[in-house]
């Protein structure tokens, strides 16, 4: 059986303005741009964080090098799980020692995908500063962790999904939320 | 796709699809090796045993390396100090280590064979490093990774294994591992050597180094055991290097593009010349590198990398 999608909550402009803002407010609070990285969490925090490098480059002229976090390994719930996760790879070719680090995510839900990430940020060198941007704010943190950007804030329950699609790997633009078969 | 086995005792119990994950993972593992911290959280609170009935240098402490940086905890069982010289068996040794709860051990034994026995009565996950002239399945692993870290693909690819075929397990999970993955090998040594029955395995066999060096991709030199040499498997050193040593002159009719490889230890100025063991074209330290990688790959494998579902 399909998921329910109950609501289609941004499309493609909604989510171009979204960044659009997020960069204006990463350029106003970061006034050496030059000093920033950008590392993106698998799979779509890392197509999130080069368009906001290509809106800085539109918008300042700078470059912003973009890196791949892979946090498989640095997972808090191994013991407790059936399936099994393949471990990619982490490709950040810069150092991130003294960097002011803008880590993008698509959804911020529990918080512990973030832990993990820090984590292993922290263990590639000791950045200056790390800074979270996510698409969608959903709520139900588990951890004391929260965004310095968010697109959207999107209040839901805790059994439903959201999605966030992009062009570069899905069908196209859009972040909807749907609910797993089964449930009324 | 996910990694169903409990152990790893053999290449001959996986499949092309299965190894190709244990690469693929290795893929991840290795840029961990080249990091300033090289450690990560993965497999906190596991513990680990080092059981090791033969000597090993690169096997034990790359197995000990990768259970380190995944952060787990390995413990070494040193034969020359343990009981088995009182005349402890086989069997309570390993149920001895296993009251103390490991998750898994690794083991290296002289017998064909034991390694899979260990798996009869274990509750841990086995691991097989080097069981007798049987299997050497993490070699073979890191053998692949190198091979195609180098030539990208397996298919067609020409593998030319020299040396003494017959107590190699180096060959042996060699062969299993390249006929999987589509692989084209020759086997060249001895006669005495190389017994033809090898060749039910898939593989052509030939007794003469010079013309297969010259249609090789990759030429896979194995150890002379030197400590065999009294049983006269061939008639002296000097005839088998004349014969069977991979020198500069012979390497003149290899392929441009070909590599040189060899599992270690190396016997300098038998199988191999000094020149030829450091040259551009040898990956040996490679290999070696590798080895890390693709035995954290094979821990993560067996011993985490479980999930509920994403995490968000």
């Amino acid at each position: 059986m399909e998921e329910k999608i109950k609501a289609r909550v941004m499309d493609t402009p909604k989510i171009k303005r979204a960044l659009h803002r997020m960069t204006t407010e990463i350029i106003e609070r970061n006034r050496n741009l030059k000093n920033l990285v950008i590392v993106g969490i698998r799979t779509r925090g890392i197509y999130i964080g080069k368009r906001i490098s290509k809106l800085i480059k539109e918008f300042e002229k700078v470059d912003v090098p973009v890196g791949v976090l892979d946090i498989t390994l640095y997972r808090d719930d191994f013991s407790e799980s059936e399936a099994q996760h393949m471990v990619k790879k982490t490709e950040i070719n810069f150092s991130v020692a003294k960097k002011d680090v803008l880590l993008v995510d698509d959804v911020l839900f529990t918080g512990r995908t973030i832990r993990a990430a820090m984590d292993s940020l922290i263990d590639l060198g000791r950045p200056k500063t790390i800074q979270l941007l996510v698409l969608i704010d959903r709520g139900h943190r588990e951890l004391p962790i929260r965004a310095d950007y968010a697109g959207k804030f999107l209040p839901t329950s805790k059994r439903e999904i959201v999605q966030v699609r992009l062009k570069e790997i899905d069908s196209g633009d859009e972040v909807l939320i749907t609910e797993p078969p089964g449930i009324k | 796709m996910a990694f169903k086995h409990k152990h790893l005792l053999g290449i001959q119990d996986l499949t092309s699809s299965e190894i190709t994950t244990i690469l693929d993972t290795a893929e991840s593992f290795y840029e961990i090796s080249t990091r300033e911290v090289k450690k990560v959280p993965t497999l906190r609170g596991k513990t680990i045993i080092n059981l090791f009935f033969e000597p090993s240098t690169r096997t034990r402490s790359s197995f000990e390396l990768a259970a380190k940086r995944l952060s787990a905890d390995i413990v070494n069982f040193n034969l020359k100090t343990s009981s088995a010289v009182k005349g402890e068996t086989f069997k309570d040794t390993i149920l001895n280590l296993e009251a103390m709860n490991p998750d898994a051990i690794i083991i290296r034994h002289s017998c064909s064979g034991a390694v899979l026995y260990a798996s009869t009565f274990s509750r841990s996950n086995i691991i097989n490093a080097g069981d007798g002239s049987h299997e050497h399945p993490t070699q073979a692993l890191l053998d692949a990774f190198t091979i195609r870290q180098e030539k990208k693909n397996f298919k067609g690819l020409k593998i030319v294994i020299v040396g003494d075929i017959l107590h190699s397990r180096v060959a042996r999970s060699n062969i299993f591992l390249l006929r999987k993955m589509g692989a084209k090998v020759t086997l060249v040594g001895p006669p005495a050597l190389l017994p033809l029955e090898f060749r039910k395995f898939g593989v052509e066999t030939d007794f003469n180094l010079d013309r297969a060096v010259e249609r090789a991709d990759v030429i896979m030199m194995l150890r002379i055991q030197l400590e065999r040499q009294e049983k006269n498997f061939f008639p002296s050193v000097r005839e088998y290097r004349n014969l069977y040593s991979l020198t500069a002159q012979r390497f003149r009719r290899a392929k441009k593009n070909a590599i040189i490889m060899h599992p270690g230890p190396i016997n300098r100025g038998v199988e191999i010349s000094t020149d030829m063991a450091d040259c551009a074209k040898s990956v040996i330290l490679k290999q070696v590198e590798n080895g890390i990688a693709v035995r954290m790959a094979v821990l993560y494998l067996l011993l985490g990398g479980k999930e509920r579902e994403a995490i968000d």
